[in-house]
């Protein structure tokens, strides 16, 4: 015993470790350079982009024209208003929908834990566009969800809140904060159930011994440990939600048009490069800047 | 009623994920259909039309090859990358690490629409020709992190002494890594590599930014599909994806329960 216990103290590893200061930037090496060279580099190739004027036949030429920023503005502050309070709503809700989902499994589920993850996790492997193409079956007119809807009076309730512009469920506001919040509901239940999962639930017989209500309970201990999963969760929602637009295409109509299709369709089909790259360099600095300030006020910097 | 009040929970739970499951369920239904028009949106007949010729439409799987050697060969790539820095933070302290943490987190906190735009304004400023290279580029790009994240958590978890123990019986830093601290990561590695796969077979946003006609994926044709009239098969190819996931999530969840349990 004692004899291993000099061995493992006086071991050669840690101190080689300490020496060889090279081994983690060779390990890092490879794929850093790989993210600088095709993540950060075209960050700024696409700021360039936006400051050059021509054409794609002729070529660009650098010129500063910062006036872009301001026209990209005027033209589209609807669709990136739009955008950032879709996926707002949608994250909202998915907080909703996915916080009883990840509490059951992780805290209630028992026996049905691993079947229940695995029914969460499967779809989230499946193409998202053919799933997407399914609401459109699921909301059409002839189907008995939207029948039931105007039965229920649902669907008027729907139109006069604004969500909706007719009787039909499809291309509809709510269609579309409906299949942002489904398509990005996994994100959120992943991280939520990491946190839930950690959670002690002696800590919440503790609670009750101490006449908590369960109200209390979730209010003082549950809510506050898994804030961490929460604040993962927001942001792994929020943002891709915020820069898609597949949703919006297919379930949306005309007027529920988002940034990112702006963007996509400039860029591939109108060819305005310089105006498709500013309206992309400001969705990023927005992006950035609001991530930059929810994660400091939610003060858990260390996400990963 | 009191019943109800203490399992809200369970129900709450449950129809959160009939909603999750929905459409997967419509997808498969939908692929016994035969179609009236060009688009599968109303149940019309039975047939198994999709699943006798699942090639039946024209390019359909053309594209699925193409989107399997992409996720394979990006997944492939991405896994070696990530795992190299994931080992590079979980197992050294080194100078610029919240920086390399950050270029990591980066990516993640992205829009896809504005990777797949930036990159495109870089590879138009170099030349470098859109189709099935960019795509592999820019796939490997966004799934770096990802496994990075996977595999960083396996290897926190990991016990140190494990691989002093190797060391004290004679194992070169080499050996060592292959034969103790590489077996005991694997399962985060595997995680890693499979979301990397599943990111990139999936992707489409970023893909269309680099693709040509020539190099038209699986999302691709699906989105084209979707303007011009959904084949069949799309339902059916779908309906296999499912399956395929569902199976290899299954085998995780045993694999990790039967080593939990050994550990235990």
């Amino acid at each position: 015993m004692a004899e291993t216990a000099v061995l493992s103290t006086g071991s050669a590893v840690a101190p080689s470790h300490r020496r060889r200061t090279w081994v983690p930037y060779a390990l890092l090496l490879p794929g850093l350079l790989w993210l600088v060279v095709f993540f950060v580099l075209p960050m700024l190739t696409l700021g360039s982009q936006s400051l050059q004027e021509g054409n794609v036949d002729d070529g660009y030429a650098f010129t500063g024209n910062v006036a872009i920023y301001a026209e990209a503005l005027g033209r589209y502050w609807p669709q990136m208003l739009r955008s950032l309070l879709y996926a707002g709503v949608a994250t909202l809700l998915a907080l909703l929908l996915g916080y009883p989902l990840a509490y059951f499994i992780a805290q209630k589920a028992g026996r049905w834990k691993n079947i229940v993850l695995v029914l969460v996790i499967a779809p989230f492997f499946t193409s998202f566009l053919i799933r997407t193409l399914a609401w459109r079956t699921i909301l059409s007119d002839d189907w008995f969800v939207t029948q039931w809807a105007r039965t229920l009076r649902v669907t008027d309730l729907l139109q006069w809140v604004g969500l909706t512009a007719n009787d039909s469920l499809l291309s509809s506001k709510f269609a579309v904060i409906m299949g942002l919040t489904y398509n990005f509901l996994p994100f959120m239940i992943l991280p939520l159930y990491a946190s839930l999962e950690r959670l002690d639930p002696r800590l919440l017989e503790a609670a009750g011994d101490l006449y908590a209500s369960p109200r209390e309970t979730f209010r003082r201990v549950t809510w506050p440990l898994s804030l961490p999963g929460v604040v993962a969760g927001t942001l792994l929602t929020f943002i891709p939600a915020a820069g898609d637009f597949i949703n919006a295409r297919l379930l949306g109509n005309t007027q529920t048009t988002m940034i990112g299709s702006v963007i996509d369709s400039q860029f591939l089909r109108v060819l305005d490069y310089p105006l498709a790259a500013a309206l992309s360099f400001i969705l990023l600095i927005v992006i950035v800047t609001m991530v930059a300030v929810y994660v400091r006020k939610a003060g858990t910097e260390e996400l990963l | 009623m009191a019943w109800i009040r203490r399992h809200l929970v369970a129900f709450a739970a449950f129809a959160v994920l009939i909603y999750m499951l929905v459409p997967n369920v419509i997808v498969a239904a939908f692929s016994f259909n035969n179609p009236r028009g060009k688009y599968n949106y109303v149940f019309n007949e039975f047939s198994t039309e999709a699943w006798t010729s699942p090639c039946g439409a024209q390019g359909i799987c053309e594209s699925l090859g193409l989107s399997l050697r992409i996720g394979v060969t990006a997944s492939l790539v991405a896994t070696v990358l990530g795992t190299m820095i994931a080992f590079a933070l979980g197992r050294y302290r080194f100078r610029g690490r919240s920086a390399t943490n950050l270029l990591i987190f980066m990516p993640m906190a992205t829009p896809e629409v504005v990777m797949g735009s930036s990159l495109l304004t870089l590879f138009l400023m170099l030349g470098v020709p859109s189709g099935t290279g960019a795509i592999l580029i820019a796939h490997i790009m966004f799934c770096v992190s990802f496994v990075v994240v996977a595999v960083k958590a396996r290897v926190a978890t990991l016990d140190p002494r494990l691989e002093e123990a190797a060391a004290d019986l004679g194992a070169n830093p080499f050996q060592t890594f292959l034969r103790v601290t590489l077996p005991l990561a694997a399962p985060g590695i595997a995680a890693g590599a499979l979301l990397a796969f599943s990111l990139s077979f999936d992707d489409y946003i970023i893909t269309n930014f680099n693709a040509s006609p020539s190099s038209i994926t699986f999302p691709m044709y699906v989105w084209g599909a979707s303007a011009r009239g959904v084949p069949v098969q799309v339902y059916a190819i779908g309906t296999v994806m499912f399956l395929v996931a569902l199976v290899v999530v299954i085998i995780g969840q045993v694999l990790s329960s039967r080593r939990n349990r050994q550990v235990a």
